[in-house]
C-alpha cells in the first residue's frame, strides 16, 4: 500500500537511505515507507536511485506501486540469487508446468482409456515461447502483486529455492528456448 | 579507436581495456543487449555485480540481466514478474484441471467396477 511520508513526519527510506531531506512530491515517499529500509536497500543495489527514478517518471502515477513492488521483487531476488536472480524463479516455475502438463496430459490418457472424453484437455499452450516473448498484462486486470512481493518468509516460490546456488537453475534457462544445458527438453 | 571494442564500450564510448569487465559477455555484434542492460541497471551497476561473482558464473549472470532487462523494457510496469504471475497462473489452472480429470478418472474406476461386481452376480 503505497504511504504519503513527508518531510513533517518522517523521511522515506529512500532519503533516510541517500541522506537527503525528503521534500513534499519526493518521488519515492509513497511507496518507500520509512519502515521497510531494507526494500529501498535492495532497489538502490541492484538499479540505482536515478535510474528508478528514471523508470517511474515514465510511468502513469496509477502504474508506479506495481513496478516499485515488482522491481523490488526483482532486487531481492537478485540479492538472494546474484546469478540468476528472478531468472532462477521463472526456471523453477517453466519445470513446474512442464512436469504439471505431463501428468495431465496423462491424465488425459487415462480417462481416454476408460472411453471418457473432458472437455477440459489442457491447454497445451507453449509457455516457453511465451516466456521468450513476454506479454505485458492487460492494463484492466494488474496482478495482485503483494502477495508476489512480501518474499520474507511468506512467498512459496522464493522459498522453495535454494540461495545463490549459481548453477541448480542451470536447466530450463530461458535464453535455451526451454532446453537445458545438455539440450535435452 | 580501436574497432575490437566491446559493445559495452562502444556504447559508452571508450577505449576497450584487456581485462575489460564487460568484454566476455556483450560482444560487438550484438550492441542490444547492453542498450538494455545499460538502461535498466547502468553500467556502474553491472559492472559492481559482476565483479563480485566468480569468473565462472560470469555469464549465466550477464545473460539473467539482459533477459531481466529486457523484459523490463518491454513491460516497464511488471517486468519479469509478470511473467512470474503468469506461471504461476498456469500452475493453479493446471492443478485444477489435473485434480478435476483424476476426479473423472476415480468415477470412472468406481464405475467400472460397480459394472464388474454386477456382472458376477
Amino acid at each position: 500500500m503505497a504511504s504519503s511520508s513527508n518531510s513533517y513526519n518522517s523521511p522515506c527510506a529512500a532519503c533516510k537511505f541517500l541522506r537527503r531531506k525528503c521534500m513534499p512530491g519526493c518521488i519515492f515517499a509513497p511507496y518507500f515507507p520509512p519502515e521497510e529500509p531494507h526494500k529501498f536497500a535492495n532497489v538502490h543495489k541492484i538499479f540505482g536511485a536515478s535510474n528508478v527514478t528514471k523508470l517511474l517518471n515514465e510511468l502513469l502515477p496509477h502504474q508506479r506501486e506495481d513496478a516499485v513492488n515488482s522491481l523490488a521483487y526483482e532486487a531481492e531476488a537478485r540479492v538472494r540469487d546474484p546469478v540468476y536472480g528472478c531468472v532462477g524463479a521463472i526456471s523453477y516455475l517453466q519445470r513446474q508446468v512442464h512436469r504439471l502438463q505431463k501428468e495431465l496430459d496423462a491424465a488425459n490418457a487415462d480417462l481416454a482409456h476408460y472411453g471418457l472424453s473432458t472437455s477440459a484437455a489442457g491447454t497445451h499452450g507453449n509457455v516457453v515461447d511465451l516466456v521468450f516473448q513476454p506479454q505485458p498484462l492487460p492494463p484492466q486486470q494488474p496482478p495482485p502483486l503483494n502477495p508476489v512481493y512480501r518474499l520474507s518468509g511468506a512467498n512459496p516460490v522464493m522459498n522453495q529455492m535454494p540461495r545463490g546456488t549459481g548453477g541448480s537453475y542451470g536447466t530450463f534457462l530461458p535464453w535455451n528456448n526451454g532446453h537445458d544445458q545438455q539440450g535435452n527438453m | 579507436m580501436n574497432p575490437k571494442r566491446c559493445a559495452a564500450c562502444k556504447y559508452l564510448r571508450r577505449r576497450c581495456p584487456k581485462d575489460c569487465i564487460f568484454s566476455p559477455y556483450f560482444p560487438p555484434n550484438d550492441p542490444q543487449k547492453f542498450a538494455w542492460i545499460h538502461r535498466i541497471y547502468g553500467a556502474g551497476n553491472v559492472s559492481k555485480m559482476l565483479q563480485q561473482l566468480p569468473d565462472q558464473t560470469r555469464a549465466e549472470a550477464a545473460e539473467s540481466l539482459c533477459f531481466e532487462a529486457k523484459c523490463r523494457v518491454d513491460d516497464p510496469v511488471y517486468g519479469c514478474v509478470g511473467i512470474i504471475h503468469f506461471l504461476q497462473t498456469q500452475i493453479q489452472q493446471t492443478q485444477n484441471q489435473l485434480a478435476k480429470t483424476q476426479a473423472e478418472i476415480a468415477v470412472a474406476q468406481t464405475k467400472l467396477s460397480q459394472t464388474h461386481n454386477s456382472d458376477f452376480m
